[in-house]
């Protein structure tokens, strides 16, 4: 049976479920050092004396490091820039005495003991001197300006080029939908808290349990960065505890536990607490501007869509949140623009669905806008415009099935139980509201490479240093393995989480699956050639055979009426395992002439309260077209997460920026709000069927992401239905609604 | 120019050790902790007992729930010398079909907050006063799951507490 399409439960679900699943922070071995950080109060300026004595004193303490005792590093940027690094310099923990942002860190107290650290991270008192900071993003809209570019710009290709005469078109226009967006500030907060702990093995050997997205661009990093050979350095995460691209570049924890192991040669862990998790990347605020025109019969013809959003002042983070509208709508007339405004701000990090979620809501919220000036069903205004051609590109999409997403996902949700007028329908003192949007995502794919391993027991090996942080990674990658040959799950072994493996990119934008995924198939056929020569050698049924005439089926070789286990094989192989490690990698020159991209869209019932202003996501349902689903199951789950994501992002979660502190205010899981169980109520996923024959080998586009971007502009649009309130400023709360 | 402290406020003096036992998923576990060690710490940094999750170290997230004389606490916000004499099981010492239903319907991907939500549910069976999905998601609400498998969560507990029921 093929396991492809199977429902398959989580392989690791039983060491999840039991305990015994070990995260970063839990290698516990003898003598182990634990590191507490020590963050600035103040936002901008210079460390004049930093008090360490008290600490050092303290009973335990091993050593505090400071910018004027830590060991001497790499001297260039380029040495510090990781796999997700944008333009720019990235931050140096501890390199000197200037502070750039508010929690910068600026010592790790080591200590015997968890407590003591923690307790002498406290007794450090610091002299600073401050100097004039900015941080509130809407006072520097006037200083935006384009981002620098570098390695980041390849996978976050700027805005298209404008196309015909937008301000024309747009002023000619029979309708027309305006209007400003604001983001706030959004933290990451997994609910592990970023930890490393750092073996020291001797003669500068390290094994590195680490939090990341990422082993062996951390491993390369701490390689470059510490001045070790990279064979020296072993970076292992076998269990991530949620990340959602905080672990996409190495975190500040990496680099203190490495330095303080290395100079102490001892074993060290360093975790942040959670007021530390929101010291590193985040989701930059960001506002946007929209301008969209359409014909009487809702035909789209002008698209202008604007954003400024917040970097830091060493590096231009940049996420693509303007690209999007002319992937979706052809309009003949587009202006599109990113902008920055370095702030005195940590850098902002790529956080699930980077700038799609962010720009899909101003796109999104503006179609709906024009839809009740055009009188036009917004379900109907999407399929008036609809379209299988990518203008931003100029090309077909390899495979589009969003038109069956909106038809599906519209039957199943009743969206024809909908009245088309604003405060319309309601159930007591509560208004309803149906709002449904548009979501799109890049399909992308990067080089990675496999190893795949015949045994003498029979079984299939296969490896990859990719992370598995929480979305299914182990079980689909068991499931394609176990279908290139034609075994059952248990006869396959997939090892993962660790740099010593076969390289693998970052693990994020949606591009995991459909990367290893396809090194696997690469790895898979090469092996079957190894396989077949072996089987030429000593069974003369094969002589005649090509590879792709082979069949693998139940632990068999199969070609014509002749046959050959993978016992028998790997034994005429003098019981050597049979393996091979492949790069595998896009088809670059048959997919440059097709777009490439997942698609969804997702419908919303809510429930505002008439006096309260409180808003209940009742039920919400999306419909995704991703390409071939591996494992449904798992899929489901990454869709629905990204679904509780849209309603926190929606209805919930910020963090609050105070601009005359420079500060967060928020820094921890009480006042950063994100739903809990009481919060969620009917949410369902229909992924719709998509074939794909350009993409790749498997036919895989990514689930990731594409959860979190139709749906929160869908609830936002819900709450105008409900009650005729158009509010473009994230999260919703009551007080915007509460004068109904 | 300005001299401050960090705005965290932790104990200023180190204490002394004070040998206790903890009986921990029917062993007795002797150990020498500070007394402001944390019965989270305790499990995890002194006792090696790592099932049991720190999230946030503040009482707001659920992660570190265990069970002690078979009600659902906190373990962040207590300290292990309170516990001397009382009966604490941890996710290394459950045994309960809810585990199973959390694999049935996918109830979590990371896993980080699993433990604590595991062990959240089987407290909150025993305690009996959920009657509907509804008061099941109110009194599951103290654990949260940044994955966002909500759904799934409370669909394994209304699972486990159906079959509880017939």
């Amino acid at each position: 049976m093929a396991q492809i399409g199977q429902p398959i439960s989580r392989l690791e679900g039983k060491l999840k479920v039991t305990g015994a699943a070990k995260y970063s922070g839990e290698y516990n071995v003898p003598d182990l050092l634990y590191g507490y950080v020590v963050n600035s109060s103040v936002t901008k300026g210079k460390i004049v004396t930093i008090h360490t004595g008290d600490a050092e004193a303290l009973t335990g303490v091993v050593k505090v490091f400071t910018h004027l005792n830590r060991p001497g590093t790499a001297w260039f940027d380029m040495q510090y820039s990781d796999m997700d690094a944008p333009p720019g310099a990235p931050f140096r923990p501890l390199h000197n005495e200037e502070i750039k942002f508010n929690g910068q860190p600026i010592a790790l107290v080591v200590a015997e003991t968890f407590e003591a650290a923690r307790q002498g991270a406290s007794m450090i008192r610091v002299d600073y001197q401050e100097s004039a900071f900015e941080t509130d993003l809407k006072k520097h809209l006037d200083a935006a300006r384009e981002p620098k570019k570098g390695m980041a710009t390849m996978l976050k290709p700027p805005p298209p080029k404008p196309t015909g005469d937008f301000e024309k078109a747009y002023a000619e226009a029979a309708f027309k939908a305006s209007a400003e967006f604001t983001h706030g500030t959004e933290h990451h907060n997994p609910m592990e808290l970023f930890t490393t702990t750092t073996l020291y093995d001797g003669k500068g050997k390290l094994t590195i349990y680490d939090k990341t997205q990422g082993t062996i661009n951390c491993q390369l990093y701490v390689g470059n960065v510490f001045g070790l050979h990279f064979k020296n350095v072993r970076v292992v995460s076998p269990f991530v505890g949620g990340a959602f691209g905080s672990g996409l570049r190495p975190q500040y924890q990496l680099f203190l536990s490495v330095m303080a192991a290395l100079d102490l040669k001892r074993h060290v862990r360093v975790t942040l607490d959670r007021s530390q998790m929101f010291t590193f990347g985040h989701r930059p605020q960001t506002v946007q501007y929209t301008r969209f025109g359409a014909t009487a019969g809702g035909k789209i013809t002008a698209l202008n869509h604007r954003s400024v959003a917040e970097t830091s002042q060493f590096e231009d983070y940049t996420e693509n949140v303007a690209n999007w509208s002319p992937m979706i709508y052809p309009a003949g007339n587009t202006l599109l623009e990113q902008k920055l405004v370095p702030l005195d701000v940590n850098s902002p990090t790529d956080m699930r669905a980077p700038g799609g979620c962010t720009g899909l809501h101003a796109i999104e919220a503006t179609m709906d806008e024009l839809s009740y000036k055009l009188k036009i069903d917004p379900l109907e205004l999407r399929l008036i415009n609809y379209s299988t051609f990518n203008t931003a590109e100029n090309k077909p999409y390899s495979s589009k099935q969003l038109k069956e997403c909106y038809l599906q996902g519209a039957e199943q949700f009743g969206w024809s139980k909908r009245s088309a007028e604003p405060r319309s329908m309601r159930k007591g003192h509560k208004l309803v509201g149906y709002g449904m949007a548009t979501g799109i995502w890049d399909a992308m794919q990067l080089p990675a490479r496999a190893e795949a391993k015949i045994t003498k027991d029979g079984k299939l090996h296969v490896k990859s240093a990719v992370t598995d942080i929480g979305v299914g990674t182990l079980t689909v990658m068991t499931q394609i393995a176990a279908d290139e040959f034609g075994l059952p799950m248990e006869d396959v072994v997939f090892s993962y989480g660790d740099s010593k493996l076969p390289f693998a990119p970052i693990q994020g934008g949606s591009f995991t699956t459909a990367t290893v995924g396809t090194a696997i198939v690469f790895a898979s056929k090469a092996l079957k050639k190894k396989l077949l020569k072996i089987a030429k050698s000593s069974n003369p049924g094969f002589k005649d055979a090509e590879p792709e005439e082979l069949v693998f089926k139940d632990g068999l070789m199969l070609y014509k009426e002749h046959s050959v286990t993978l016992l028998e094989l790997v034994a005429a192989n003098k019981d050597k395992p049979v393996r091979t490690t492949n790069l595998g990698y896009p088809h670059a020159l048959k997919l440059r002439k097709y777009s490439r991209a997942v698609h969804s869209a997702s419908f919303v019932e809510v429930e505002v309260d008439e006096e309260l202003g409180s808003v209940k996501v009742t039920r919400a349902l999306t419909a995704v077209a991703a390409g071939r689903i591996i494992n449904p199951k798992t899929a489901r789950s990454q869709v629905l997460g990204g679904m509780v994501w849209s309603i926190s992002k929606a209805l919930m979660e910020e963090t609050i920026l105070d601009a005359n502190l420079g500060k967060y205010m928020n820094q921890n899981l009480a006042e950063y709000h994100i739903p809990v169980h009481a919060d969620i109520n009917e949410l369902d996923v229909l992924f719709v069927k998509e074939e794909d024959k350009v993409i790749n080998e498997l036919g895989i586009k990514g689930v990731g992401e594409v959860g979190l971007v139709a749906m929160p502009p869908a609830i936002a649009n819900a709450i105008y239905h409900a009650t005729g309130k158009r509010i473009n400023q994230f999260p919703i709360h009551f007080d915007k609604l509460i004068d109904l | 120019m300005h001299t401050e402290t960090l705005t965290q406020t932790y104990p200023v003096t180190t204490g002394t050790l004070r040998e206790i036992t903890l009986r921990i998923n029917g062993e007795e576990r002797r150990l020498s902790v500070l007394p402001y060690v944390s019965l989270l710490d305790a499990l995890r940094e002194y006792l090696d007992l790592t099932g049991t999750k720190k999230g946030c170290d503040h009482g707001q997230c659920g992660a570190c729930t265990v069970l002690c004389d078979g009600k659902r606490i906190i373990s962040c916000l207590t300290l292990a010398v309170m516990k001397e004499g009382a009966e604490i099981t941890t996710i290394e010492g459950i045994d309960h079909p809810i585990q199973q239903a959390f694999i049935d319907h996918d109830a979590f991907q990371c896993g980080y907050c699993t433990p604590g939500q595991i062990c959240s549910a089987v407290g909150m069976l025993q305690e009996g006063k959920a009657k509907s999905r509804d008061e099941v998601k109110d009194q599951m609400s103290g654990n949260l799951c940044r994955c966002g498998a909500n759904q799934q969560i409370i669909d394994a507990i209304m699972d486990v507490k159906g079959g509880e029921n017939e």
